[in-house]
C-alpha cells in the first residue's frame, strides 16, 4: 500500500514540477493556464495517492471530495482566465 | 504474482503520465498541447478509477478532460499566434530549473515523511462513523453535501463568479460557419443519451459514484455538443430563464441552510430523517446551475440580447426618477 502511496505521490510531484516550470518558461497565456492545469493535476494526484488505502479498501473521502471541489475550481479559473485573455487580445487590436 | 502485475501497470501509467505532462508544456504548437492536455485528462481519469476514487474518475472524464478542453480549444483561435516558444534568456532558464529541481527534492523529501510518520488515523473513519445519519451512502457524497456542505456551497459561488466576470467581459464568440450534417446526425442520437445519463449521474450520487458536478458537467456537453451541431441554437434561449438556472443552485442551497437554521440552531444542519431528501433537492438544483454556468463559460460571454432585458428595467427606472423629480 505505502508502494502505491509513494509512487502515485512522487508521480504527482512530478507533474506538478514540470507544470510549474513551464509556467515560469512561458510568456503566452494559454501556453501559460495549460502548465499551470498540470501543475493543479499533480497536487490532485498528490492528495488522491495518500488517500488510497489498498486494492480492497476503500480510500479515505475526504481528500476525494476535496480534489473534486479542486476539478470543477480548476475549470472555472480556466475559464475566467481565457476570458479575461480575450479582452485582453481585444483591447490589443482596438 | 498479482502484486507484481499491479506494479508494472502501475509505473506503466505513471511513465506515460509524466511523458504526456512533458510533452504537453514543451510542445511547439498550442493546438497539439491542448489536444495532449486532453489525453493527459482522460488518462487521469484512469489513475483516479486505479486509485479507488470513482467519483473523481468520472468527474475528470467529463470537466478536466471534456469541458476544459472544449474551452480551451474553442480559445485557440482568440489569440494571434499558435506557436509556443519560450523567450527566456539562458541565465534565466537555469535558474528556473535548478529552482524547479531543488523544489522537487524537498517536496519528495516532505511527502516520503508524511507517508512514513503517518499514524494511520484518517478522516475516513470519522465519515464512515457518521454515514449513516448523513441520508446518503456514497461517503463522498455525504463529505460534499453534508459534513462540508459549505466547501461545495462557497464552491457554487466561485463558479458563479467565474461565469460572472466571463459574462462582464465579452460578448459571445461568433458562431460556426460550416455545419456538418454528419454532426448534426450524430448530436439527435448522442444528446438524448447525454440527457439520461446526466440524470442517471445525479439520482445514482446518493449511493454510488456520480453527483450534481458529473451530472451538471454531463448537460454542459450536451448543451456544448447542439452548440457544435446547430450554431444558432443559442438564440433560442430564454434569457430570463437562463439566469434563474444560472443561481437557482445557490438560491436553493442557502435556503436550504436558512430553513435548517431555524429547525436545528446552525446553518446548513440537516434533519438526519429529511436529509437524504434535502441533498437531491440541492443537488438537482446545483446540477442545473453548474450545467449552465459550464455552457456560458464554452460560449465565450454574453449570449446575443442579454444586456436588452436589463435595459428595459433600468430605462423604466430613469423614467420612473424622472417622474418623481418633476412631481
Amino acid at each position: 500500500m505505502i508502494s502505491e502511496q509513494l509512487l502515485y505521490s512522487l508521480a504527482g510531484i512530478g507533474l506538478f514540477a514540470i507544470g510549474l516550470r513551464a509556467t515560469l518558461l512561458h510568456h503566452m497565456l494559454l501556453p501559460r493556464l495549460l502548465a499551470l492545469n498540470v501543475c493543479g493535476a499533480g497536487v490532485f494526484l498528490i492528495f488522491i495517492a495518500i488517500a488510497y488505502a489498498g486494492v480492497e479498501n476503500m480510500a479515505d473521502p475526504v481528500p476525494q471530495a476535496l480534489v473534486l471541489t479542486g476539478i470543477v475550481v480548476a475549470v472555472s479559473a480556466t475559464a475566467m482566465a481565457l476570458a479575461l485573455g480575450r479582452r485582453l487580445e481585444a483591447l490589443k487590436d482596438e | 504474482m498479482i502484486e507484481i502485475l499491479w506494479f508494472i501497470f502501475d509505473i506503466m501509467l505513471v511513465l506515460l503520465l509524466l511523458a504526456l505532462a512533458w510533452t504537453t508544456c514543451s510542445t511547439q504548437d498550442v493546438m497539439r498541447a491542448v489536444t495532449l492536455f486532453i489525453a493527459m485528462g482522460l488518462l487521469l481519469a484512469v489513475i483516479w478509477a486505479r486509485l479507488k476514487a470513482p467519483d473523481l474518475a468520472l468527474a475528470e472524464a467529463v470537466i478536466g478532460a471534456g469541458i476544459s478542453g472544449a474551452l480551451l480549444l474553442s480559445a485557440i483561435k482568440d489569440y494571434p499566434s499558435n506557436l509556443m516558444v519560450s523567450h527566456r534568456s539562458p541565465v534565466m532558464r537555469g535558474m528556473i530549473n535548478i529552482f524547479t529541481i531543488a523544489l522537487t527534492i524537498l517536496m519528495s523529501w516532505a511527502v516520503w515523511h508524511g507517508i512514513e510518520m503517518s499514524d494511520g488515523k484518517r478522516l475516513s473513519e470519522q465519515v464512515a462513523s457518521q454515514l449513516s445519519i448523513s441520508g446518503v451512502s456514497n461517503p463522498v457524497t455525504a463529505v460534499l453535501l453534508n459534513f462540508r456542505a459549505y466547501d461545495t456551497l462557497l464552491e457554487l459561488a466561485v463558479v458563479l463568479t467565474a461565469v460572472l466576470t466571463v459574462l462582464i467581459l465579452n460578448e459571445k464568440r461568433a458562431d460556426h460557419k460550416v455545419i456538418s450534417p454528419l454532426l448534426q446526425g450524430m448530436t439527435r442520437w448522442l444528446v438524448p443519451l447525454l440527457v439520461i445519463t446526466s440524470g442517471y449521474l445525479l439520482w445514482v450520487g446518493a449511493h454510488a459514484p456520480g453527483g450534481a458536478f458529473q451530472a451538471g458537467a454531463m448537460l454542459a456537453a450536451a448543451m456544448i455538443l447542439l452548440q457544435l451541431a446547430y450554431p444558432s441554437i443559442h438564440q433560442g434561449f430564454n434569457l430570463y430563464l437562463l439566469r434563474l438556472l444560472l443561481v437557482i443552485g445557490i438560491l436553493i442551497f442557502v435556503l436550504v441552510g436558512l430553513w435548517m437554521m431555524l429547525l436545528n440552531d446552525d446553518f446548513l444542519a440537516y434533519s438526519p430523517a429529511w436529509a437524504g431528501s434535502l441533498i437531491l433537492i440541492i443537488e438537482t438544483a446545483a446540477t442545473l446551475s453548474i450545467a449552465t454556468a459550464l455552457t456560458l463559460a464554452y460560449l465565450g460571454g454574453r449570449p446575443t440580447g442579454w444586456e436588452n432585458g436589463l435595459k428595459k428595467s433600468a430605462s423604466h427606472k430613469d423614467s420612473h426618477t424622472d417622474n418623481g423629480r418633476v412631481k
